[in-house]
């Protein structure tokens, strides 16, 4: 039997649907054909992941190291501080959300052991988001592994069409869809449904399509540590919108198509070459000065 | 349409910070050593644009030299390698140069012992990797698949030969690249399987007359 080939959102919805199945159960299924291996294979290999990324949020919550340009590295534990004696506006679950991703980034900034997801400049979106809700919600690790299941075939469908790299498409690419993919996981996570999943992840990347990447002095780290809490938080609002049933007037696979042309209208300037933006502003050339030598 | 895999999308587990200058660098590092397929007493790393400018930030000479030495991008000795027992083992530089002909992230790793080899690679993104060159050879080398590369004379019935030996393996052939430095000269063929060879068959290969270099290459793990 020929294999089938899902590529686009479309194509995903329908196979979901003519089989009676969730996002997580074709996307498995699909993986473990694809790479002539069992289910229980595939999630295996994808809890070594999530365990990964556990021990990254871990590792990074106790460490204050700095990265080797000295740039960053001790944020989170001011973080931790303020909210050791000021609650969050937002809750407990916003103050897991915001310390795990910065503890990740930093963790990731300062050359410790993180998980690409997509990409390791883009690495803490999901595992804050999809640890931080499944500790306060009680969520065993079956449904950790469905929803990260979730957020790897939502990359793997907008990789089709866009490779995930800053140099390709910018920041928009990176950390524009790894937001995209931790508001489908959190979705999942939260029992909605597959419209409700594919909403979010179009809400989530809708918002952040023109993101740029212009790193400070070509480093994994101004804006990129910071703007992992940020984008984390963001993913939230999209699965909460979407849960409300609030739909993308434009439909998914038109918003990756965007997102693809976006990409190749953003000047090479802005897509990682640090030749514009943040990267060549004042304080970034003066920075680059002491620090690149 | 390419198959794409989502567990590609949620891995590498991986040290930081950057997947196409550190990960990227460290399997650069790993299948220029399978490539070499040798001890060296030297390895010169010659950096180019990208990697030469932001390198060190990312760690990137750390990686490539901790390929070489054999470590998976997940370790976290990564970090401290240049003060390694492994790292004193062995004589190593750097250079860090500027070609706009080249890939932004380009390296080449130039191997010095019994014997030398010339390698060229690029980090093409998220961790993915490639070997373009060796010697003076064309070669594409992902690190994907075992891959079985030759170097032999160019003559009339090499392909068949060696496809032959495979075959009989019952082991299907995802791809074949060959490349020639002229007419009757050296050429070169870079096979990658879906399946595995084992001794037997390679020392077969190997016993081809008018072979000069036989190396098994293994998949990199994801």
């Amino acid at each position: 039997m020929e294999k089938r080939i899902i590529s686009t959102f479309r194509q995903l919805y329908y196979e979901c649907k003519e089989g009676g199945k969730t996002i997580y159960e074709v996307a498995q299924e699909r993986e473990a054909d694809l790479n002539d291996i069992s289910v229980a294979e595939v999630r295996k290999i994808v809890k070594k992941s999530l365990d990964a990324m556990k021990e990254a949020i871990k590792n990074g919550l106790k460490s204050q190291e700095l990265s080797r340009s000295g740039l960053c590295g001790n944020d989170c534990v001011k973080l931790l501080k303020r909210f050791g004696s000021n609650k969050a506006l937002f809750g407990t679950t916003f103050e897991k959300i915001t310390t795990y991703a910065l503890a990740t980034s930093e963790e990731n900034a300062r050359m410790g052991k993180i998980v690409a997801c997509p990409t390791a400049g883009s690495c803490a979106i999901v595992p804050s988001v999809l640890i931080s809700v499944s500790e306060d919600c009680n969520i065993n690790e079956e449904e950790q592994l469905n929803a990260l299941i979730t957020a790897g075939e939502i990359g793997r469908i907008i990789s089709n069409k866009v490779a995930l790299a800053g140099a390709v498409a910018g920041c928009q690419a990176e950390c524009g869809v790894a937001s995209a993919m931790a508001a489908g996981a959190l979705t999942q996570m939260r029992g909605g449904s597959m419209k409700q999943i594919l909403n979010a992840v179009a809400l989530a990347m809708k918002n952040l399509l023109g993101l740029t990447c212009d790193p400070v002095c070509g480093l994994v780290e101004i804006p990129c540590v910071k703007r992992n809490p940020f984008l984390a938080v963001h993913a939230v609002t999209a699965s909460e919108l979407a849960l409300a049933d609030i739909q993308s007037k434009i439909p998914l696979d038109e918003v990756i198509d965007t997102l693809e042309q976006t990409g190749k209208l953003m000047s090479p300037t802005l897509k990682e070459s640090s030749e514009a933006g943040l990267a060549k502003t004042k304080t970034a050339i003066l920075l680059e000065k002491n620090i690149l030598k | 349409m390419r198959q794409s895999s989502l567990i590609d999308i949620i891995s590498p587990v991986m040290v930081g910070p950057s997947s196409s200058h550190t990960a990227g660098a460290v399997r650069l590092g790993l299948l220029a050593r399978n490539v070499y397929d040798a001890k060296p007493e030297k390895v010169i790393f010659k950096l180019y644009n990208s990697y030469a400018k932001t390198g060190k930030g990312h760690g990137t000479d750390k990686g490539l030299l901790a390929g070489v030495l054999g470590l998976p991008v997940d370790d976290v000795r990564i970090k401290d390698i240049f003060n390694s027992e492994e790292a004193k083992n062995i004589q190593y530089e750097f250079e860090y140069l500027e070609d706009f002909n080249r890939h932004p992230n380009a390296v080449d790793f130039i191997f010095e012992g019994d014997f030398n080899l010339f390698i060229a690679g690029d980090s093409i993104g998220a961790g993915e990797v490639v070997i373009r060159k060796i010697n003076d050879f064309t070669v594409k080398l992902a690190g994907k698949y075992d891959t079985l590369i030759l170097v032999y004379k160019d003559l009339p019935g090499m392909i068949s030969r060696v496809t032959k030996l495979i075959q009989d393996e019952n082991i299907n052939i995802a791809s074949l690249h060959c490349d020639r430095t002229s007419k009757g000269d050296k050429a070169s063929m870079c096979i990658c399987l879906d399946g595995k060879l084992d001794e037997n068959i390679l020392k077969q290969v190997e016993q081809i007359p008018d072979m000069y270099m036989v190396r098994y290459v293994k998949k990199l793990e994801s």
